[in-house]
């Protein structure tokens, strides 16, 4: 059986390897990517359109805001389905057999906890620059939603789950993820009751003291904004029940 | 051959034996973090392209969190895997 596995995973990286060589060369002028009337549309109206040097961004938020407004949609969904599963599964099948070191309560260390006092700072304000700067550079709302989480998961990782919990329990992660997809769909709400389509952002102006273009500079930040909220508290509620097993005691 | 083009090649035979020893490595703490090292290289090569978005995102979450999260599961389950 083995050996047939062998030979199809070889046959299709064959396959894989023999089609590749129909790629275009990479940042060719005529490759399917450079030469489509959406990237140039992109590359020469973003700048007019929404006043956003990140092109990345611009397309994200806004040209295709309706797909990452549901691809935050999708992590909420995901991180839900964890804590379901895991809350149903892992604490009943608590086989004894399995121990672990960490069974022994140890105190936190004191070089961990104090290099991670110092961090933590850093990490959450960088991940603030890299939220309110996504359209300006890279990063926004997914990449500093992260970079946030990470930093709880720091610290239950430092100390231990229930210091994080006292910081941010998970039912309020759950409730903050939703916060921020009602950001999201809010802001595309309110832009279609001005008067405009659903997410379109230039509607806005009619409120906000800026032209169309500005406001929608404006309100990609308020969507990414959304979004990082729901990432950051998925993040840390699938790291608090994954580590635990949905029982939310103890942890690594 | 520029130096550019080895960087890549560097990389990409780097990710290859990353994701072999991943797969065939049977203590499962160091498949997950071999796995980590393998999306810290796709990193490089995303920022070497020019797809910085890319590149960032797969560090915060493919090198960063994913791992932590694999991680936090081999803690749950036995650490060596059957095959």
């Amino acid at each position: 059986m083995k050996k047939v596995a062998l030979a199809v995973t070889l046959f299709i990286g064959a396959l894989l390897l023999y089609a590749a060589k129909d790629f275009s060369v990479w940042g060719h002028l005529q490759s399917p990517a450079s030469a489509s009337p959406v990237s140039k549309h992109f590359i020469a109206d973003t700048g007019v359109d929404t006043e956003v040097p990140n092109m990345v961004t611009a397309v994200l938020a806004d040209y295709r805001g309706f797909d990452t407004m549901f691809e935050t949609v999708v992590i909420f969904i995901a991180g839900i389905a964890i804590i379901a599963i895991l809350r149903r599964t892992g604490a009943d099948a608590d086989s004894p057999a399995i121990q672990r070191e960490s069974d022994v309560v140890a105190e936190p260390d004191l070089i961990v906890t104090n290099t991670v006092r110092l961090l933590i700072p850093v990490i959450q304000l960088f991940a603030f620059y890299v939220l309110a700067h996504g359209h300006v550079s890279p990063g926004g709302g997914f990449q500093g939603g992260v970079i946030m989480g990470a930093s709880f998961i720091l610290v239950a990782l430092a100390w231990d789950l229930p210091k994080a919990l006292d910081r941010l329990s998970v039912d309020r992660a759950i409730m903050l993820a939703g916060v921020g997809i009602l950001i999201y769909a809010g802001i595309g709400l309110f832009s279609m009751l001005l008067g405009g389509e659903f997410l379109d952002y230039a509607e806005l102006s009619h409120v906000l003291p800026v032209s169309r273009e500005m406001a929608r500079y404006h309100a990609m930040l308020g969507v990414e904004i959304g979004v990082a909220f729901t990432v950051t508290t998925v993040m840390f509620a699938i790291y608090a029940n994954l580590s635990t097993r949905g029982r939310l005691e103890g942890g690594l | 051959m520029t130096g550019l083009a080895l960087f890549n090649l560097f990389i990409l035979v780097f990710m290859v034996v990353a994701a072999v020893i991943s797969l065939r490595v049977k203590d499962l703490l160091t498949a997950s973090v071999v796995f980590g090292i393998y999306s810290f290289l796709m990193c490089l090569l995303w920022a070497e392209m020019g797809a910085v978005d890319v590149a960032f995102t797969e560090a915060a979450v493919g090198a960063g969190v994913s791992a932590v999260f694999l991680v936090a599961t081999v803690f749950n389950v036995k650490r060596s895997s059957s095959d």
